[in-house]
């Protein structure tokens, strides 16, 4: 369970999510600090361990920098919700364990509203909105996507 | 490959994983196909960048990779720029990067993919990863592209027609008469930018202007690969050569294209010619062309993307061109293309840039703007202080 912070926005891209002037930084609490500061400075601040992002079309675009799900996990994300993301920051948050990237819907994406309390479960592909009292569907993971994520990301994931 | 960014970040993931006794990382798959450069924060601008590049070398030097480029001792350059400067990337190959804009090598007929630290950690040391195939959309290009008009247009024309995320998880393969006609630093640009339609890979099939290109470097020895004769593309898009005009990104986004003589007169403080993108040995023909005998109206940046650019700039009196109008010209760096250093964008600053995103913070100060061109349209207002097309200088 956890809180969402939503931003209406598509195209929220890598440079948003943690400017390149960060690049040079490695530990990962400190490229937290810098989550969102593109758009949101106060991020850092307002996210609880467990939060949502929720989000546009095309999450992620740009630069290959790992830091981007790195920064969005080490703040406490623990998944994001989008209409669509950027194919490197999917990969980068099943591949390291970082975080889950979730397709949603445009019904899920207009009624999930700032600070709604949401449950998920990937079993069962469905997202649960304990303010509202709603469920939503979620875009099932494809077959690789889910051994990955079972398995804890790449390193730990056996191929069949 | 991996840089000065990539490469602290995969280093910090095998640390990671080591501890947590998952792996053991005595040797790497196979260093001699691994290589290394030196681009987003050289020169240093402070310690953490230095302290980065240190442990690069380290790196290197500790898993037995010789092809590690290191700002300062000879070639050296921006990642991309040196897989086609040096032949570090042959047809037929695949080839992964730490890096999103690895896409571009794609123009020298391989299958080219940028990866996280993760991923690149993983192939480093099994000397494999997982792929999805993609999907192909193919571009064709019919006719030589007009007099000032460059592939970078025809790129920029592409994005603004498909969208940022237009080829997402996708192929973009690019043909016809006048991809036949450009150059192979030509073909490097518009491979370049598939990165920006959110592509997973660009490519062009090889052709002897190909050959020639990687002869010319030493590179003979390779088995090129080319598309099937029944080869099925989920979309064909068709453009006409003489149709093509200059263009710009406005900010904030590589998709918001406008044509150039729409916007001409918007006011700017800087232009950049730099990136893997813009400072290819014919970028810099290109800007030198408009920059002969002018002087610049606003603070301009030219540099080159690799040393051996650099030097052939010099040796054939480029860099004279760029002095005499009053431009300083750089060390090959990623620098202020990513906001890293090395002139960045202060707050309400408006650039014109021959890189490849402009992204809120893109170059600096979130409340920066950059227009994203080709080298003439960014040398061309860099002479009249305001957008420019180069049809009208």
């Amino acid at each position: 369970m956890g809180k969402v912070i939503k931003y209406e926005r598509d195209n929220i891209d890598t440079d948003v999510i943690l400017p390149g002037t960060y690049l040079k930084l490695h530990d990962y609490d400190e490229i937290a600090k810098h989550a969102m500061e593109g758009i949101d400075p106060n991020f850092h601040a307002r996210v609880k361990k467990g939060d949502f992002i929720v989000a546009g079309k095309n999450f992620g675009c740009g630069s290959s920098r790992e830091h981007a799900p790195i920064a969005l996990s080490h703040c406490g994300i623990k998944a994001v919700l989008a209409l669509s993301f950027a194919r490197i920051f999917y990969r980068n948050a099943v591949d390291g364990a970082f975080l889950l990237p979730i397709e949603i819907d445009e019904t899920a994406y207009k009624k999930i509203s700032e600070n709604d309390e949401l449950d998920i479960n990937t079993e069962k592909n469905e997202i649960k909105n304990l303010t509202k009292n709603e469920i939503y569907s979620m875009k099932p993971f494809s077959d690789i996507i889910s051994k990955i994520i079972a398995a804890g990301g790449l390193f730990k994931y056996k191929p069949d | 490959m991996i840089h000065d960014v990539s490469g602290p970040g995969v280093i910090k993931v095998f640390d990671k994983l080591k501890k947590e006794g998952l792996i053991s990382v005595e040797k790497l798959w196979n260093p001699s196909k691994v290589w290394v450069a030196e681009d987003h924060f050289v020169p240093s601008a402070e310690k953490i960048s230095a302290e980065n590049i240190m442990k690069l070398t380290k790196f290197t030097k500790q898993y037995g990779i010789e092809k590690h480029f290191k700002y300062g001792m000879g070639q050296y350059g921006i990642c991309h720029t040196l897989s086609h400067e040096e032949a570090l990337v042959l047809p037929g190959e695949i080839y992964v990067g730490g890096d999103s804009h690895t896409n571009t090598t794609g123009a020298l007929g391989a299958f080219a993919c940028g990866l996280g630290h993760t991923d690149v950690a993983y192939v480093l040391l099994n000397g494999k990863i997982w792929f999805k195939v993609p999907e192909t959309l193919y571009f064709k290009l019919n006719g030589k592209l007009p007099e000032n008009v460059m592939a970078k247009d025809f790129i920029l024309k592409i994005i603004g027609d498909i969208g940022n995320d237009g080829a997402a998880y996708a192929a973009m393969q690019f043909g016809g008469s006048g991809v036949s006609e450009m150059s192979v630093e030509s073909r490097l640009t518009l491979c370049n930018m598939t990165t920006e339609a959110g592509a997973k890979n660009g490519i062009v099939e090889p052709d002897q202007k190909l050959f020639d290109y990687l002869a010319a470097r030493g590179a003979t020895n390779y088995s090129p690969v080319y598309g099937d004769s029944d080869a099925q593309y989920q979309d064909v898009y068709e453009y006409e050569a003489s149709e093509l005009e200059p263009l710009v990104a406005k900010p904030f986004s590589p998709e918001n294209i406008a044509v150039v003589r729409d916007v001409s007169g918007i006011e700017l403080d800087k232009s950049y010619i730099g990136s893997c993108t813009g400072a290819k040995y014919e970028d810099l023909e290109a800007a030198a062309k408009i920059l002969k005998g002018r002087k610049v109206k606003i603070r301009t940046e030219v540099l080159p993307a690799a040393i051996s650019i650099y030097k052939r700039a010099m040796e054939n009196g480029l860099l004279k061109i760029f002095l005499d109008a009053g431009v300083t010209v750089g060390p090959p760096t990623c620098g202020a293309c990513c906001g890293a250093h090395m002139g960045v964008l202060a707050k309400d600053e408006i650039c014109i840039s021959t890189t490849n995103r402009n992204f809120p913070g893109r170059m600096g100060h979130v409340e920066s703007q950059t227009y994203l061109s080709s080298p003439l349209v960014a040398a061309a207002s860099a002479v009249t202080g305001k957008i420019t097309d180069p049809r009208d200088l």
